[in-house]
């Protein structure tokens, strides 16, 4: 059969795959909503949990799209579009489809021609990013078991543990944020670009949780992670054009 | 608490998970098993050999990490969807923690377990449909969303993501986050290869990190 990356018979297989995993999610979310049920947690709290994560979720999620669009020019749109929607995320795939590529001396500039590269890349992208679908099913249980005993031996420990383990997370990505800074004293203000996206989307996290409050209106509070990402993105446009 | 039905729940979420991950990962590999027979080509051995080493060690060595770092953070159910849906440090952990966090639920408890799951199962579901539509719409959306105008926005999406999840949990744990919060600074600002590349590798290193910060404040009563 004559080949393409964007040859009919990958994009119907791609789809495939792609509704194996979303029926995967359709099925823990119908399970965790029967079970919330069964315990009694509100249904207030449940509607907001769906509509807050569904609602903050579509600004990454577009990006995504950007990362399939960047990687179709050489890969056709069916691989990227499964390598973004299976495990994968940008600077994974492509570091993984350069890497790939380079062993044939191409690289992601130009549209693969050739099946037998296609494949070899398909391989290096798929055993490349296998580890955490294999380890997961693997090892999920033994390390909450572990979990458990930490947390069993003292309350206000476990609840000190899980903030630190969050703090952890989140003190790296700030970190991430300052990375360029010190170009500033070399004339490179760029650095300084996610440095005030960041302070401003805090800010307005802030102001959401105050103005809820004092304006009695908890959507505000309900919905701030959302508004504080989309207006932290909306102000890097105006940012990026005065320090870029 | 029910503990009897609180390990029934847990323990049936763990067999699923199982399941759909074995049966995913056997999917995933078809596919190039597939795409060899349709267009009967075999793989280039040496390349594939080639650039799995130039891949694999490395992000094999971060599977692991991440496995053990973020499975206790997002909970069983979580678990099994996020490292099949990928994208988790920039989007399904900070969605399924701002949820827990309005719930006023822990990621320990089955309220917890529970709340995470629906937020990360519904975050995968409509990123999954977005990118079908991004598919579909590929034409139409290629100029918009390569557009100078738009392009900033995107690239600080995770400044603006972390700014606002940031101030939340620091505000609540000021005196544990002095540390870490130094020691990222210090290392990022000075170290040049640490940027959006590997800030990934770094998430263990804090959360370890802060751990142990954790353990010596809450022992000498600080905390």
């Amino acid at each position: 059969m004559e080949f393409s990356v964007n040859h009919p018979i990958i994009f119907v297989m791609v789809g495939i795959i792609i509704a194996v995993v979303i029926a995967q999610s359709v099925y823990f979310l119908i399970r965790a909503l029967k079970r919330a049920k069964a315990i009694g947690i509100d249904k207030t709290v449940l509607k907001k949990t769906v509509l807050s994560s569904a609602i903050f979720t579509i600004a990454p999620a577009i990006s995504i799209v950007a990362g399939v669009i960047a990687l179709s020019l050489s890969l056709g749109i069916p691989l990227p579009w499964l390598r973004l929607s299976v495990i994968g995320s940008l600077s994974y795939e492509t570091i993984a489809a350069e890497r790939a590529l380079a062993a044939f001396g191409l690289n992601l500039s130009e549209v693969i021609t050739d099946p037998q590269i296609y494949v070899t890349v398909v391989w290096v992208m798929t055993f490349g990013i296998a580890a955490g679908l294999i380890l997961t099913p693997i090892f999920a249980k033994k390390i909450q078991n572990g979990m458990k005993k930490i947390e069993q031996s003292d309350k206000k420990w476990r609840e000190i543990f899980t903030n630190a383990m969050f703090l952890g997370m989140i003190s790296a990505f700030l970190g991430f944020v300052f990375c360029d800074v010190a170009n500033v004293f070399k004339g490179d203000t760029t650095g300084l670009i996610p440095v005030v996206v960041f302070f401003a989307s805090a800010i307005i996290m802030a102001l959401c949780g105050i103005l809820a409050i004092k304006l009695k209106q908890r959507w505000m509070n309900d919905y701030a992670l959302p508004i504080s990402l989309i207006a932290g993105m909306a102000i890097a446009i105006p940012v990026t054009a005065w320090l870029g | 608490m029910d503990n009897k039905k609180n390990v029934s729940y847990l323990d049936s979420v763990h067999r699923d998970g199982r399941i759909w991950g074995f049966s995913l990962l056997a999917i995933l590999f078809l596919f190039p098993l597939v795409v060899s027979l349709v267009f009967s080509v075999v793989p280039d051995w040496a390349a594939l050999a080639k650039g799995a080493l130039a891949v694999a060690p490395m992000y094999w060595a971060v599977g692991v990490i991440e496995v053990i770092t973020y499975v206790p953070m997002l909970g069983a159910g979580g678990a099994y969807l996020s490292f099949v849906t990928g994208n988790i440090s920039n989007l399904k952990l900070p969605c399924a923690l701002d949820a827990m966090e309005k719930a006023d639920v822990k990621p320990n408890s089955e309220e917890g377990e529970i709340i995470s799951t629906i937020s990360i199962a519904v975050s995968s579901i409509v990123t999954t449909v977005i990118v079908i539509l991004g598919v579909i719409l590929i034409i139409p959306l290629t100029p918009v969303l390569e557009s100078p105008v738009l392009k900033p926005a995107f690239a600080q999406m995770l400044p603006a993501l972390f700014g606002g999840l940031g101030v939340v949990f620091i505000s609540k744990n000021v005196k544990l986050s002095i540390a870490p919060i130094i020691l990222m600074l210090a290392l990022f600002i000075t170290i040049p290869a640490l940027n959006s590349g590997t800030v990934g590798i770094m998430v263990p290193v804090g959360v370890v990190f802060t751990l142990i910060v954790a353990r010596i404040m809450y022992k000498k009563g600080i905390i």
